[in-house]
């Protein structure tokens, strides 16, 4: 079974490339059990998304 | 009663006139696009030079904007070019020398997890509620900005180099001489590290409130 650790690489990972099937279903086990892991799972994208922002709320001060 | 100072008639042609004479202005761009461009390149000639190509491109075409929005948003997109190119040229020139560092590849984490690989109790990661109302504030910029200054060297770098200047993986790893494997190690600790800072700063700090 995957640990904390691990789970969130996989996240991670999963903003570069595709994941496996193998890999998708003991990530998707461990989200429905973990409430830490999900909420990281959540914050991952908005990093993303804050980081191309980032680049407007430069644009738009002062 | 609505009567302004001279500089306050405000239409089309007189706001694009002054962003092109407001040198206070424009001093104030500059300033932030050198931030911005140090941030990134870690260097800060270079970022001078980029950030000064950039603002020449602009000025270039300046009669084509109508305001101060439309010729921030094409300087940075401008910067944002130049970074990119900066970064491949620098490649040979500074990151074959500046290899990534062992203690950087195995920095540990066992202040967020535990020997077994699980959270730390106090270092699970809390819910955020509506994080996206966190991007309409000021505030959180600058806790924003801090927290990605707060990333170790590499891990900023490859970060915005990967979400920002959207350089492809193969790009990143040729640019700074890594692996694929270093790189997600990289990427991954960059986003732990970064959550981790802005839960504190931010969302745990009652900062969305209001």
């Amino acid at each position: 079974m995957l640990n904390c650790k691990e789970v969130t690489r996989l996240i991670s990972e999963s903003q570069e490339r595709k994941l496996s099937l193998l890999e998708k279903m003991p990530l998707k086990f461990h989200l429905m059990m973990c409430s830490g892991c999900k909420n990281f799972s959540q914050q991952v994208p908005f990093l993303s998304q804050a980081m191309r922002a980032f680049a407007k709320w430069k644009g738009n001060e002062p | 009663m609505m009567k302004q100072t001279s500089t306050g008639k405000k239409n089309g042609d007189a706001d694009e006139a002054s962003v092109l004479t407001d040198t206070e202005y424009l001093e104030a761009l500059r300033r932030q696009m050198h931030k911005f461009a140090t941030l990134q390149l870690s260097d800060s000639h270079l970022a001078e030079d980029a950030v000064q190509e950039a603002l020449m491109g602009a000025l270039k075409n300046a009669k084509s904007f109508t305001g101060r929005a439309a010729l921030k948003t094409w300087v940075f997109a401008i910067l944002k070019n130049k970074i990119a190119d900066v970064l491949r040229q620098k490649q040979r020139l500074v990151y074959a020398s500046s290899l990534m560092h062992e203690d950087e590849e195995s920095e540990d984490f066992s202040d967020l997890f535990n020997v077994k690989g699980f959270w730390q109790a106090d270092e699970r990661p809390a819910t955020w509620g509506n994080p996206q109302d966190a991007l309409h504030q000021g505030q959180f910029w600058k806790v924003f900005e801090i927290c990605l200054e707060n990333l170790p060297g590499k891990q900023g770098r490859v970060f915005m180099m990967k979400e920002f200047v959207e350089l492809d993986a193969n790009e990143i790893c040729t640019e700074v001489n890594i692996t694929v494997s270093n790189l997600n190690v990289l990427l991954h600790r960059a986003r732990l590290r970064l959550r981790e800072c802005l839960e504190n700063r931010w969302f745990t700090q009652g900062g969305q409130a209001c």
